[in-house]
């Protein structure tokens, strides 16, 4: 039970973040390389890693588990596992750092032009070591399978956050970071509470995932613990109605901290709900199931018409969030295999997407120096590569058949189909709205009369157009062949599945949509 | 009255009480009394003495490093003979003293605190001549006090002073007797009273602090005293044993043992800054030199912690059920007052005196459990807060402009750019006090909500709902720090001697690990969760 190999997918980022934080002030080149650096290892390692992963069917549920105590008298363990979730969602996150590195790469004022819009000069380095840090709470947070030690990264993943929004963000960056940090901390407290009262309940005397598991008692006690987990994880996610925060932190956070927090950070909100909400409280689980489907679909429609009402570019995006986070919520919660399993998708496929539009609003707001959808016209005549790359992104985000997206949203209306067919008529809406916003996002900034401001734009450079290709390209792969991702999430659904004790309701004259997504 | 003679009437007078009731004219028999055990409250009490003899015999230049050293030293070697003593359990001086595994873990803590408070004290590289005033008696605003204020002069007297404190501090938590209780609360509370007035700046608002204090500490001294009378008129007696025993044998009316422990219980909570016994706290916290500020806020805490469990297990636990409720006002009026109107405070000191009322009242949450698992978690708590407290008050020292410490909050804005080391290891602390995970203060946290979880669910939520609100005013601090520009003629962050910087660092420390590796002390506090009644 020794493996090392997740403490080095954990040490990677961190030897990078310390190398940086330790560079001389103003080796803002050096400290770009070293990120740029330990990011690309480290996705690398992942990919190692994944290519190891074993799904044939004898497969265990946890790989590369390595456990260790470390507070002995609250059964606390440093312990580390993978499954096929978190797999994919550690594949996701560590591919998006790089990318939002090369992004970030000239994201930065130079001294007059600081000056100039009356911001501080903001130093590189600090930022660059931040995000590397980040990605060890990421992929801490993700491959934990202790839940005090999953605790500890969940919090702790908000403060080199916090300090990304509040010390790179926009004007009202001051606001957005308290707002976040609040928000989460209150989440986490009730969180708290709950981890507490699941180890007093269990009577297991230890925090791991695995001892923890089946030890609930049923009744009141389960159901107020899955409250405490479930209002952290909603906060995080965010679903309707604790997703307030995100707008906010979404729009003033740079670009590449916003692609981080709606792709990644948010993620575990809804991570959390398949990995501790399902398995740990499969009866409370049952029970608040229909409120929070109803919930999901109010998302859905909520945020599509907000989104619709924005003039802001990264509000918008953020609201689309809020919609996609909706969908994931059906998928979770219908506990059907499809749903489960079309929901982790749509996690690593709205990572993506997410990702990669944040990261093109970004290179339109640092050439436009505005993030209102009105000052902006006919872009995409002048900067063609960056039209056509903005045009992907939307079209990823409205789930256009042929691109990842689309398989995963169409695998959660079809498992969300089969238990309830009102909801998932109502949540389909939700994708004609998603056409309406993005549509229209792209006709007001992209199409139209060539502004005069936006004529001076250009377009990508070389070092922008590296850090979207590999997602661009992940989008169309996953798009007509998603086999692999599915194969390596779907042991993982059925444990989730198992765990809840539900099976999947045998559909009727419903085509499977692949291979893997039958029911046992 | 030193204690040590009053310990030992103490002693006398219970012994010769329960000979009184078989025959008066029996011959008095001294108590035994384990000198070991006593050793380390002797020492400090010594030294104290000595103190006051450097003070009169040494010639003025050699007395700051005379007095510095010998508090220094007896601190460390009470502390030494703390640790010799660990495992032991006896009652001493006729039951009146119990050398247990609680007293003996507050002790040891609070001779380490304590001494690093007193490298705060002498501090001399921030402020020329320290902190405290060359001669607190001079009228304020008088031309001898304008000259005063350009005066290097030092005054040591704070030393022997700070000594007697914590003699007291010591018997505090130890005496298993209402009366020497008192008499330890008293010896602890009035050198505090003097040394709150000792401000070398804003004299006014330290004289102010030291009779507040004075003022409402006497009050609940009297309090305290009314409660042990009444008492005694319930059980006969004043040692706590005797009063548990008597909770369920006494043919008195209940109503003795009720307004007896009423009052009893809010002399302590008044002394541990506990609402609605709070309101000294952030007056008397902001007018105190921060130094002893620092040492109030973590020793005194520690020592008044100390009485109130003791009082409460040794001596109430059978009456749990009746004062349970009491406990849990006080506990969430404490969290609530602390986290909402630290809210609304402009200055720091003010904050971090508001951050200690809500402490407490997370504190009293870990004693309601009334079990082995409550007493330990309480200990790590206890010992943990300390650290960082006086790493927090040590840090506040340090940031100064030309009227002294800058301690209004909008004197801190833009500080990370000027002091980054200085903002980032502040912001730690924050972060320990929000009680964020990887801190001290989150394991603290969470040992104290785990052992009340299963007796108090519903005060363990209002905890969490709590520190949540009060994570927006540490939040407030960073956000100040890291986020706005700074003041044109801002305050500047002054490099400290290596006193302070030993007090601060090691301080920061423990924060850290307690919060990573915070199993050895969890271990410790365990072992020392016995109390011998």
């Amino acid at each position: 039970m020794h493996n090392l190999s997740l403490i080095g997918l954990l040490a990677i980022p961190l030897i990078g973040s310390l190398v940086i934080f330790g560079l001389p002030a103003g080796r803002d080149l050096l400290a770009k390389q070293t990120a740029l650096i330990f990011s690309v290892l480290t996705f690398l390692y992942t990919v190692i890693l994944a290519v190891q992963f074993k799904t044939d069917a004898g497969a265990s549920r946890f790989q590369f588990n390595g456990s260790w105590v470390w507070i002995r008298n609250l059964g606390v363990h440093f312990a580390f596992g993978l499954d096929g979730i978190a797999l994919v969602l550690i594949l996701m996150a560590t591919l998006l750092v790089p990318c939002v590195v090369l992004s970030s790469w000239g994201s930065f004022d130079t001294e007059d032009e600081a000056e100039e819009r009356e911001l501080p000069k903001r130093s590189p380095k600090a930022f660059f070591g931040l995000v590397l840090l980040l990605e060890v709470f990421m992929v801490g947070v993700f491959a934990a399978t202790d839940v005090f030690l999953f605790y500890v990264f969940f919090e702790a993943m908000l403060v080199p956050m916090y300090f990304i929004i509040g010390s790179f963000g926009g004007p009202r960056r001051q606001y957005a970071a308290m707002k976040f940090f609040l928000y989460s901390l209150a989440g986490g407290l009730l969180m708290l509470a709950s981890v507490i009262g699941l180890y007093v309940s269990s009577g297991t005397s230890s925090f791991a995932f695995a001892d923890l598991l089946g030890h609930v008692p049923n009744g009141a006690t389960q159901k107020w613990l899955f409250l405490g987990f479930f209002i952290a994880f909603a906060i995080k996610a965010p679903l309707f109605p604790f997703h307030t925060w995100l707008p906010d932190a979404g729009a003033e956070a740079p670009a590449g901290g916003a692609a981080l927090l709606v792709g990644v950070l948010d993620k575990v909100g809804t991570f959390g709900f398949l990995r501790y909400c399902l398995p740990l409280f499969p009866e409370a689980s049952r029970y608040f199931a229909k409120t929070i489907l109803i919930l999901s679909v109010i998302g859905v429609l909520y945020a599509a018409f907000l989104a619709m009402g924005q003039r802001d570019m990264k509000r918008l995006v953020a609201y689309t969030s809020v919609a996609h986070f909706g969908f994931i919520g059906l998928g979770i919660f219908a506990f059907t295999t499809q749903g489960g399993t079309g929901a982790v998708l749509y996690m690593v496929n709205h990572g993506l997407a997410t990702g990669l539009l944040f990261i093109v609003v970004g290179f339109l707001v640092a050439r436009g120096k505005s993030r209102q959808i009105a000052d902006f016209g006919g872009t995409a005549k002048v900067t063609p590569r960056l039209g056509g790359a903005f045009l992907i992104a939307g079209l990823a985000a409205l789930a256009l058949p042929g691109l990842s997206t689309f398989i995963s949203e169409f695998l959660t209306l079809l498992g969300t189909f089969t238990r309830h067919k009102t909801l998932a008529i109502l949540g389909t809406t939700g994708i004609i709205l998603a056409a309406l916003y993005v549509l229209l996002l792209y006709q007001r900034t992209m199409q139209g009369v060539v502004s005069a401001k936006v004529s001076a734009f250009r377009d990508l450079s070389v070092r922008e157009t590296f850090a979207i290709a590999p997602l661009i390209v992940l989008i169309f792969a996953l798009g007509v062949y998603p086999k692999p991702i599915i194969d390596i999430i779907n042991p993982a659904v059925k444990f989730t599945m198992h765990d809840v004790g539900q099976t999947d309701p045998q559909p009727q004259n419903v085509a499977q949509p692949s291979s893997n997504g039958g029911h046992k | 009255m030193s204690p040590l003679t009053a310990l030992l009437a103490v002693g006398q007078s219970a012994a010769g009480q329960s000979a009184a009731g078989i025959d008066p004219t029996a011959p008095i028999h001294a108590p035994s009394i384990s000198y070991s055990g006593l050793l380390p409250i002797l020492i400090v009490l010594g030294a104290a003495c000595l103190g006051v003899l450097i003070e009169a015999l040494v010639p003025r230049e050699q007395r700051f490093t005379a007095q510095l050293s010998l508090t220094l030293l007896a601190l460390l070697v009470a502390l030494a003979d703390v640790i010799t003593l660990r495992g032991r359990s006896e009652l001493t001086a006729a039951n009146a003293l119990s050398i247990d595994g609680v007293s003996l873990f507050l002790q040891g803590t609070i001779l380490v605190l304590a001494a690093m408070s007193m490298l705060l004290v002498a501090e001399r590289a921030v402020e020329p001549g320290s902190a405290i005033v060359a001669s607190a008696a001079v009228v304020v605003g008088s031309p001898a006090d304008r000259r005063l204020a350009s005066s290097t002069r030092v005054q040591t007297e704070i030393f022997p002073l700070a000594l007697f404190a914590v003699s007291g501090m010591l018997i505090f938590p130890a005496a298993n007797n209402l009366l020497l209780m008192f008499v330890a609360l008293e010896v602890l509370s009035l050198p505090l009273y003097l040394m709150a007035g000792l401000s070398r700046r804003r004299r006014l608002l330290s004289k102010e602090a030291a009779l507040k204090y004075f003022l409402l500490g006497a009050f609940a001294s009297a309090f305290f005293l009314y409660g042990v009378a009444l008492l005694y008129g319930y059980a006969n007696s004043v040692d706590l044993a005797d009063i548990l025993r008597a909770q369920n044998s006494s043919s008195q009316s209940d109503i003795l043992l009720y307004l007896g422990f009423g009052m009893l219980i809010v002399g302590l909570l008044f002394k541990a800054g506990i609402a609605p016994f709070h309101s000294w706290t952030p007056d008397v916290y902001q007018g105190s030199p921060t130094p002893v500020t620092t040492f109030m806020a973590s020793c005194t805490k520690i020592a008044a912690f100390g009485a109130i469990l003791r009082v409460l297990y040794v001596g109430f636990s059978v009456s749990a059920w009746d004062w349970r409720p009491v406990i849990w006002a006080a506990a969430i009026a404490s969290m609530v007052v602390g986290a909402v109107f630290g809210l609304t405070q402009t200055d720091l000191k003010r904050i971090l005196a508001y951050s200690s009322i809500a402490h407490a009242g997370f504190i009293l949450v870990g004693l309601v459990s009334l079990d082995s698992a409550g007493l330990s978690a309480v200990l790590f708590y206890l010992a943990s807060y300390g650290f960082t407290t006086v790493a927090a008050f040590g840090l506040l020292t340090l940031v100064r402009d030309g009227n002294g410490e800058a301690s209004h909050l909008s004197q801190w804005s833009g500080l990370a750019k000027r002091s980054p080391l200085f903002a980032g290891t502040f912001t730690f602390l924050l972060l320990a006090l929000a009680g964020i995970p990887l801190t001290s203060g989150f394991t603290g946290k969470f040992v104290v909500f785990r052992a009340a979880y299963h007796i108090a669910g519903p005060l363990v939520v209002i905890a969490l709902v709590s520190s949540a609100v009060a994570a927006f005013f540490y939040l407030r601090i960073v956000v100040l720090m890291f986020f706005a520009e700074p003041a044109e003629d801002g305050p500047t962050v002054v490099i400290p001697s290596a006193l302070s910087g030993i007090a601060i660092t090691l301080g920061t420390l423990a924060t850290l690990v307690l919060g990573v590796f915070p199993q050895p002390l969890l271990d410790l506090a365990d072992k020392a969760a016995k109390l011998r009644g």
